[in-house]
């Protein structure tokens, strides 16, 4: 991937939560090209359409990766930038999954300024989600958590009031289930 | 298309010592001369610039249009040597619209070959009006040392950047190893499907440096298909729907002329006896002198096409878009009517109508699919009634009063027969031409129509010229876009392309002039072209013949004088200043809305965009 990443990662958690219900994902399998990234990015700036999160990793073959998107906006709008990605030469598919039976997850690390005495009810939330301390400092804690997008929406609104001075979020990736082609 | 995934060699197998160039190394260094970093050319090895040269000629390309620059120059230089012949423009702009007619005359890519930075930045408007109406265009851009990109270095843009939203696809040559796969998908990808411009840059120590072209096997692009024929189930369906339909309209557009549809477009309307109307740029893919032809829609169609939309129950799109010009306001745009879109491109597919029925595929190949399934439709009342509307609301002007533009234009249509290649420019000169000059086969009516782009006219009319020598090419233009391109002039005499340039001189941008006159209360603003020069000068400053035409009794004799003249010509109509184009539906408003003669009340302004 040669090319700059056009668009933010995380949401503002608030939004995210509000917008998840609007949210589509797009899966593309791409040729691993200089540009592919802008030529993708530039279908939805063209059309003011808002992308979420862009994750981009190498795919099963060589010379290919693969883009899960996830954006919002209207559905026809939304159509109609899946089949101009279609039409990139550089794009060999292009899917919408937003109805589909696929799995998803997404990684989110936070990092929360604690006192000590604050610890045990962050472990409690951390341990309901099965997230994981991987930083465990005297300031500050680390907590790692994966799933469901939506889930973790919720993980990181339990710990907003400990107050969260770092979040990042690896975007959502997805996967067909079966034997269904992603 | 290959579906395959074979993968091209590793780039570990360039031959050549070294990486292209490492951050180390200064950009002041590396411009220092013909050094590039990759070490010395062996006796024998071909420079980067000879190989893409020696893959142009391969493709089967004679002319390339271009205009020099540093980062171009290895380039040129192994043109010296090519049999191809290189026509030097005046601007970078000319040589895409020459490339375009070029395309357009003969469904070829058109080739250009330009400078980095501005050269480059100077064929982005031929590239959108490329794209917008699908001509293949390949456009090679010089481009700095690898070592300088992103660094401003002098002449140094982003050029693969700026144009990624107007190029089908493109290219950043970074091997030289790499360059016979590149032109052979460019060229692939250029006039596949619909066709578009492929831009490939070439930064110079790659046309410079020792080039070992790698050889190409099948090609190797997955994300790249090119629909054929269509599904049979759905021109079964299409036969059926076409079947059940009284008022039938076949609507016309480019993809019909691209994919040379003409005249199984023209047997399935006299196979149905329905009714054909085309667009702007799909003139001439079936003949508009056919008595089953009722000419332009849209914006400034004939009145009677557009009460045929109106009032038709089904219409057949045929490579055509739906393009706002065309339907008007979209609530109100045959609401009753049966739609069914056939297309190669199925992007196109439920963006502006939501159809009926959509058949992907190649417009010729789905037409010739259909022709066995349909038979004679009951039309004759139809038909009956699209001829009222033709006697009644006939395209009209004033023969009195001034020279008029559409009493030349339809002198020109009478005088050559339609044996001509026409290339318009945009305006009010453009809709004249599109009303009056009729065309009776394809590729031989070239316009900007999507992208509008004033200039294109009579650059088109040389690359046209150049690509049909035998044809008679007219440009039709006006006095404000030939202003944009006329230092062309100088590559027709240079080059004796024998073009005939009509220039309808009304000294003013005509049409935004009749858009303030007739919505804006005539408060005329940017649009009095006080200051012309005197094109028959102009022409003859360049050493081009020049001719004037000042009254109606003119017309015949200064028109058959041009035609008689071996070089090339300028002709200038000196029309009436204040004229509009009717019919006339306002941007925005319902097909029925028309405006079929000049109003007598205030009109509102429209609510459509342009």
């Amino acid at each position: 991937m040669a090319a700059p990443e056009p668009a933010a990662t995380v949401a503002a958690p608030g939004d995210a939560a509000t917008n998840r219900g609007d949210l589509h994902t797009i899966s593309l399998l791409v040729s691993d090209r200089p540009g592919v990234l802008v030529r993708v990015a530039l279908v939805f700036a063209r059309r003011g359409y808002n992308i979420e999160s862009l994750v981009v990793s190498p795919g099963a073959r060589g010379g290919f990766s693969r883009m899960t998107i996830t954006c919002s906006g209207d559905p026809a709008t939304l159509s109609q930038i899946i089949k101009a990605l279609g039409k990139l030469v550089d794009v060999v598919q292009a899917t919408d999954h937003t109805e589909d039976r696929a799995h998803e997850t997404e990684i989110a690390l936070v990092k929360i300024a604690s006192t000590l005495d604050q610890r045990t009810a962050i472990l409690q939330i951390a341990e309901h989600y099965s997230a994981k301390v991987v930083d465990y400092g005297s300031e500050s804690l680390i907590l790692r958590a994966v799933g469901a997008s939506d889930k973790l929406d919720t993980f990181i609104e339990l710990l907003r009031p400990f107050g969260i001075v770092e979040l990042v979020r690896s975007g959502k990736i997805l996967m067909a289930r079966g034997l269904l082609e992603t | 298309m290959s579906d395959t995934t074979t993968q091209d060699a590793p780039p570990a197998s360039r031959p050549q010592s070294g990486p292209a160039t490492t951050p180390t190394t200064p950009p002041a260094a590396a411009r220092g001369g013909q050094k590039d970093g990759r070490g010395a050319k062996r006796p024998g090895q071909r420079l980067g610039a000879q190989v893409l040269v020696e893959c142009l000629e391969q493709a089967g390309v004679e002319y390339i249009f271009g205009l020099s620059g540093g980062a171009a120059i290895p380039i040129f230089d192994a043109l010296v040597d090519s049999k191809i012949k290189l026509l030097l423009v005046r601007h970078e702009q000319g040589a895409t619209h020459m490339a375009d007619g070029y395309a357009r005359a003969t469904g070829k890519p058109g080739v250009v070959l330009v400078t980095s930075g501005p050269g480059a930045t100077n064929t982005v408007t031929g590239l959108l009006t490329a794209h917008m109406d699908s001509a293949p265009l390949i456009v090679i851009t010089g481009q700095t040392l690898q070592a300088n990109l992103g660094s401003d270095a002098f002449q140094e843009a982003d050029v693969t950047g700026i144009t990624y939203p107007v190029v089908k696809h493109s290219y950043l040559l970074k091997d030289g190893a790499d360059i016979p796969r590149v032109v052979r998908e460019a060229f692939y990808i250029a006039q596949t499907g619909r066709p578009g411009p492929v831009l490939i840059d070439v930064p110079k120590d790659v046309s410079q440096g020792p080039c070992t072209p790698r050889e190409v096997g099948a090609l190797d692009l997955p994300g790249y298909r090119v629909p054929g024929r269509g599904a049979s189930e759905d021109i079964k369906a299409l036969a059926e729907k076409l079947a059940r339909s009284r008022r039938p309209v076949l609507y016309v557009g480019h993809g019909a002329v691209i994919s040379n549809a003409g005249p199984a477009v023209m047997a399935l309307a006299e196979k149905l006896r329905a009714p054909i109307v085309n667009t702007l740029l799909g003139k001439g893919a079936a003949d508009e002198t056919h008595e089953l032809h009722l000419g332009m829609l849209g914006m400034h169609g004939t009145a009677y096409a557009n009460k045929a939309v109106t009032d038709c129950d089904l219409i057949l799109a045929i490579g055509a878009r739906w393009d706002d010009r065309i339907t008007g306001k979209l609530d109100a745009f045959c609401t009753d009517a049966v739609k069914i879109h056939i297309d190669v491109d199925p992007a196109e597919f439920n963006k502006v109508v939501r159809p009926d029925l959509t058949v992907l595929g190649d417009a010729k190949r789905v037409i010739e699919e259909l022709l066995p399934l349909v038979s004679r439709l009951d039309t004759e009342a139809w038909l009956a009634q699209c001829a009222t509307w033709r006697r009644r609301y006939p395209l009209k002007y004033a023969r009195r009063g001034g020279l008029r533009a559409q009493h030349v234009l339809d002198r020109l249509d009478a005088l050559t027969a339609g044996q001509t290649i026409i290339t318009a420019d945009v305006g009010q000169h453009q809709m004249w031409a599109a009303q009056f000059c009729r065309t009776r086969e394809g590729r031989r009516w070239i316009t900007s129509g999507g992208a509008g782009t004033m200039g294109f006219g009579f650059p088109a009319a040389i690359g046209a010229k150049l690509a049909r020598p035998d044809e008679e090419v007219w440009a039709v233009v006006g006095d404000g876009g030939f202003q944009m391109t006329f230092a062309e002039l100088a590559t027709a005499a240079v080059h004796e392309v024998a073009v005939r340039c009509l220039v309808i001189n009304n000294n003013y941008l005509g049409m935004v002039r009749q858009w303030q006159e007739m919505f804006f209360e005539n408060r005329l603003s940017g649009v009095d072209l006080k200051g012309n020069p005197d094109f028959v000068k102009l022409a003859e400053a360049y050493g081009v013949k020049g001719l004037r035409i000042r009254r109606a009794g003119d017309i015949d004799r200064k028109l058959e004088e041009a035609r008689a003249h071996l070089g090339p010509v300028v002709i200038v109509a000196e029309v009436v200043k204040e004229d509009n184009v009717f019919p006339m539906i306002p941007a925005g408003a319902p097909l029925s809305h028309m405006i079929i003669e000049a109003p007598t009340s205030k009109l509102d302004k429209p609510d459509g965009s342009t």
